[in-house]
């Protein structure tokens, strides 16, 4: 492939080849400041043309790899650095067979760790990405890797993936050379990624003990209600990609998860009583 | 070499695959679906660290997947066991009911059965009613097709465990020119403990060889192969209660393979199998080398070290071979038509 | 009367855990997770001791637990279908 640049995040090293250079130098400033690559990589990225005139005449950018979802539809060329991001969500969320998958994002402070789950949109990312930026480091935003034989969680800490409202949010504490460019046009609306800051990077092979889940949704007026652990495992199962193709070793795994933890599901209709309702239910669970 | 080369170089001799390139061996082997036997290939042997936690995340991947194969093979049996029609287990999930070499590392896709061409209305009630759910809406052009032409049922999905079955009554489509006999295949299948049936071990070598060649463009075609080179080395080897004395094992091959109209695609499967793999094969049943086997052999490794399929005129003409032997001319000519016009 | 016979996997197939009143089910020969409430736990529980038909399961499990209502035998067959549905169970 023409272009490529290979990536190590947390204990995750991609390759990724284009047939463009703009997503590969994009991607490479985005990732600036990661450890070198190792040189043998758990998953390969590709993008590529459509059909091959595709790749100068209104190119179009196909996501291919390892791993594929066989009827996507092609990006345009513009969005290479966010096809390029999907590509590795892709691997992950296929491919991804040593550690338990969990569609959640995760923080960590004193070597423990607070999970953030639910559905997409409930405003997650955003949550993480800002008590990255209060104290606590940003494990990451998209993907929590639980491990099969410790319980431990792992750092996966991509770029954040921030959306429409949560751009100006962010914009507003971080510096802009952490920033990607904008992405307007997207089929989720605006897009942003944000490099996590040093502390995470530093720190990216540093495991930690899951200690506290949260179900946030954003929106409703401040509230937060226990959640029971029958339901705290039926919706991590609903979460994770990879739960059952791991068998027996899921099933422990996250039973294990389920029965160490504290569960509860927060409301809260701003990011400030978010944050505050965060802090108290962490200190209760420490 | 090119990675599909040193792909197939390594799983033929692990121990010469020395230093070099992983990543394009890895991704190889994932395109050609062929990560799971790569992986077993390589158990045991020193490789770098990073390299031995992807392939043992490999190795416990297929070792679920053969898991979940079996528990559908006999869910699948349950539905059917009233029925009292012989269900024969085809491909992937037979080598692993088996517990044959072929299944070491195998991936596996959908269920695929023989049954009886008689029983086939009675199989997708039993079937329908046991949880499976039709995919298409029923009736409509390509249910039509399905049914009259081809050598299955249209594929049904379980509703809970979201995995598919095929139905077959023969092993290539009716419009396809050899026309193996279905009712000698059932009749010669083998039960296993586990009230499971598969073909016998002749049986199994000519419906690999038709898959590979008389029903597909030799997609995933490595892989196919590769089924081929382990059920040979290991129904050939040595006498046993399931394959007979060896001596045996090649007249009997021979037999079958006439008897199923399928001569052609056997020998070219047992010569591109001793080219890429090394299989020690009946030359006699072989035959010549033909210049063709060098376009076949190509085609199978049209993949490079990203992988990429590459050579796609290749690619196309062997595109265009497959559905020409599916279908006579005329009727690929109309089904073609009615495709592009809906 | 007698009806259908059903039978269940050995202890060993089946990783249990408890979770506020509910049961996670780790089927080993399936790789499935079920999750059950009563009585399918103390349904497979009396088939442990061998097969049976639904009013067999009925007295089994009489003999360890209070059942209430008198739809006690229906509640035993429904989930009986679901089990075998589940493949937790099978006929035999």
């Amino acid at each position: 492939m023409k272009h490529q640049l290979s990536l190590q995040i947390g204990p995750v090293a991609f390759r990724i080849g284009s047939a463009w250079r703009a997503p590969i130098d994009a991607l490479a400033r985005l990732y600036a400041g990661y450890p070198e690559p190792e040189r043998v990589c758990d998953f390969t990225v590709r993008l590529e043309p459509e059909q091959p005139w595709r790749r100068w005449i209104r190119p179009s950018v196909a996501i291919q790899g390892d791993y594929i979802l066989p009827d996507a539809a092609p990006m345009s060329l513009a969005h290479g650095l966010l096809a390029a991001e999907m590509g590795m969500n892709l691997q992950m969320a296929l491919g991804q067979k040593t550690h338990l998958l969990l569609h959640a994002a995760s923080v960590e402070k004193d070597g423990r760790a607070l999970i953030l789950t639910g559905e997409s949109g409930a405003g997650k990312s955003t949550l993480a990405a800002l008590l990255g930026e209060r104290g606590w480091r940003l494990m990451g935003d998209e993907f929590a890797l639980l491990g099969l034989q410790d319980g431990r969680l792992r750092a996966f800490p991509r770029a954040v993936s921030l959306k429409n409202g949560a751009i100006a949010v962010m914009e507003n504490e971080v510096a802009p050379e952490r920033f990607g460019p904008r992405l307007d046009g997207t089929p989720k609306g605006a897009i942003r990624h944000m490099r996590p800051n040093r502390l995470a990077l530093e720190a990216m092979a540093d495991p930690a003990r899951p200690v506290l889940i949260l179900f946030p949704r954003f929106g409703e007026a401040a509230a937060a209600r226990a959640v029971g652990q029958a339901e705290v495992f039926m919706r991590l199962t609903q979460a994770s990609t990879n739960y059952v193709s791991l068998g027996a070793a899921g099933f422990d795994a996250l039973t294990g998860l389920v029965g160490g933890c504290p569960a509860a599901a927060i409301d809260y209709p701003d990011t400030t009583s978010a944050i505050d309702m965060v802090e108290e239910l962490w200190a209760q669970a420490a | 070499m090119s990675a599909s080369r040193r792909l197939v170089a390594a799983l033929r001799d692990p121990d010469r695959a020395g230093e070099g390139d992983w990543n394009g061996l890895i991704a190889a082997a994932r395109a050609e679906q062929l990560i799971g036997s790569f992986a077993f290939r390589f158990e045991g042997r020193p490789v770098p660290a990073k390299v031995e936690s992807i392939l043992e995340a490999a190795r416990r991947d297929a070792a679920q997947a053969r898991i979940q194969a079996l528990w559908e093979a006999e869910m699948t049996r349950r539905a059917l066991a009233p029925l009292g029609v012989p269900m024969i287990l085809l491909k992937g999930n037979a080598f692993h009911a088996a517990g044959l070499d072929a299944a070491i590392g195998r991936s596996v896709g959908d269920l695929d059965i023989l049954v009886p061409k008689t029983s086939l209305e009675a199989v997708e009630t039993a079937l329908l009613g046991a949880g499976w759910e039709r995919l298409k809406e029923a009736g409509g052009y390509d249910d039509d097709y399905y049914r009259r032409w081809m050598h299955e049922l249209p594929p049904l999905i379980h509703r809970t465990r979201d995995r598919m079955i095929d139905v077959h009554h023969t092993i290539l489509p009716e419009t396809a020119r050899p026309r193996p006999d279905a009712a000698a295949l059932i009749a010669d299948s083998i039960a296993l403990d586990n009230g499971l049936r598969i073909l016998s071990p002749a049986d199994m070598i000519v419906h690999a060889a038709a898959h590979l060649f008389a029903d597909g463009d030799l997609a995933g075609g490595l892989r196919n192969l590769w089924d081929v080179d382990r059920l040979l080395r290991q129904f050939a080897a040595c006498p046993g209660p399931r394959s007979g004395a060896d001596e045996a094992f090649w007249p009997r091959l021979a037999e079958r393979a006439r008897r199923h109209q399928l001569t052609r695609p056997v020998a070219l499967a047992l010569r591109l199998s001793a080219r890429l793999y090394g299989t020690p094969v009946d030359r006699a049943l072989a035959g010549r080398d033909r210049l063709s086997d060098r376009l076949f052999a190509a085609r199978l490794l049209a993949r490079n070290g990203w992988g990429q399929p590459v050579r796609p005129a290749l690619r196309l003409a062997f595109y265009v071979r497959s559905h020409w032997l599916r279908m006579p001319p005329l009727m690929l000519a109309r089904h073609l038509w009615v495709k592009a016009r809906s | 009367m007698t009806g259908a016979r059903y039978a269940a996997d050995p202890e060993e197939c089946v990783r249990s855990v408890a979770l506020d009143g509910l049961w996670l089910l780790f089927h080993k020969p399936s790789g499935m997770t079920h999750i059950v409430a009563p009585p399918a736990p103390q349904i497979l529980e009396a088939l442990r001791l061998g097969p049976a038909d639904a009013g067999e399961i009925l007295a089994r499990m009489r003999a360890w637990y209070d059942l209430e209502g008198d739809d006690a035998a229906d509640a035993v067959e429904a989930r009986l279908e679901e089990l075998e549905a589940a493949g937790l169970v099978r006929r035999s």
